[in-house]
């Protein structure tokens, strides 16, 4: 699973108050166990299933996600700024595999 | 090698075989979650208390020409305080073979309840997001995407 990648867009800058938008995507297969392969055999299925985002070690916002979600998932969620932290972006998938992302925002 | 067994298919059986694949590929193919399941999901998901609707903002194409690629987005207005906030949104599909499509859940530290993302639609359906808030009072509404290529391998 080495294609899995996690990418993420937080402002490195914002205001206190300040609502800003965290767009994340993480490349992934997304395979809903519906589809077949070249062979006609089925693939099994294989998603990504949690998303969790930390600010400074407390949790802010999470999905669970299902089949239904597309391939490469992509989300995004607003947040307001208060203080200068690190966001812990994590992401599960059916097989246990966890893929973990940081990004650190200033604020002033 | 020991234990193979032959089966003779006479046309009549090959026939009736055909047809009850054809049958099954067909039940098993398009098997689709329905109005039914989703108002299922609702029902379970509001503990039987039913969701109000509500005018809130779910954008999503009129036509979807990609199934696979659906943009999703929704902004509910909530002050996003400790005493009143949205705590969980879900969306559901009726026409895919899952009713439950995502389940976010939203803290007062967000300022705002909106999100986005992508999902797979396989043919033209209602989705329907279905809101919570922190005082377990449910709101709903729903919208109608016309899909040209459907998404989920159908």
């Amino acid at each position: 699973m080495s294609k899995v990648k996690p990418r993420g867009k937080v402002p490195k800058k914002a205001a206190i108050d300040e609502v800003i938008e965290i767009k994340t995507l993480i490349r992934h297969p997304m395979h809903s166990g519906r589809m077949k392969d070249k062979d006609g055999k089925n693939i099994p299925r294989q998603i990504i299933n949690s998303f969790k985002v930390d600010f400074e070690g407390k949790e802010i916002f999470k999905m669970k996600l299902e089949p239904s979600i597309s391939t490469n998932p992509y989300i995004a969620f607003p947040y307001k700024a208060k203080k200068t932290g690190t966001f812990n972006f994590e992401w599960k998938d059916d097989s246990g595999n966890t893929y973990t992302m940081k990004r650190k925002m200033t604020v002033s | 090698m020991k234990t193979i067994k032959m089966i003779n298919i006479s046309r009549r059986n090959a026939i009736a075989l055909m047809l009850g694949t054809a049958g099954y590929i067909m039940s098993s193919g398009i098997a689709f979650a329905g109005k039914e399941q989703v108002l299922k999901r609702i029902d379970e998901i509001t503990k039987g208390k039913g969701a109000k609707e509500l005018d809130i903002f779910l954008d999503l194409p009129e036509i979807a020409e990609n199934g696979n690629q659906v943009k999703v987005n929704f902004e509910i207005e909530s002050e996003m305080t400790e005493e009143n906030y949205v705590k969980n949104v879900y969306i559901l599909a009726d026409g895919n073979p899952a009713p439950d499509v995502a389940k976010f859940s939203f803290t007062p530290d967000m300022g705002m309840c909106s999100a986005t993302t992508r999902i797979r639609l396989s043919k033209t359906q209602n989705v329907v997001l279905v809101a919570e808030n922190n005082k377990n009072e449910y709101f709903m509404t729903k919208s109608k995407v016309k899909v040209t290529i459907g998404g989920c391998g159908g």
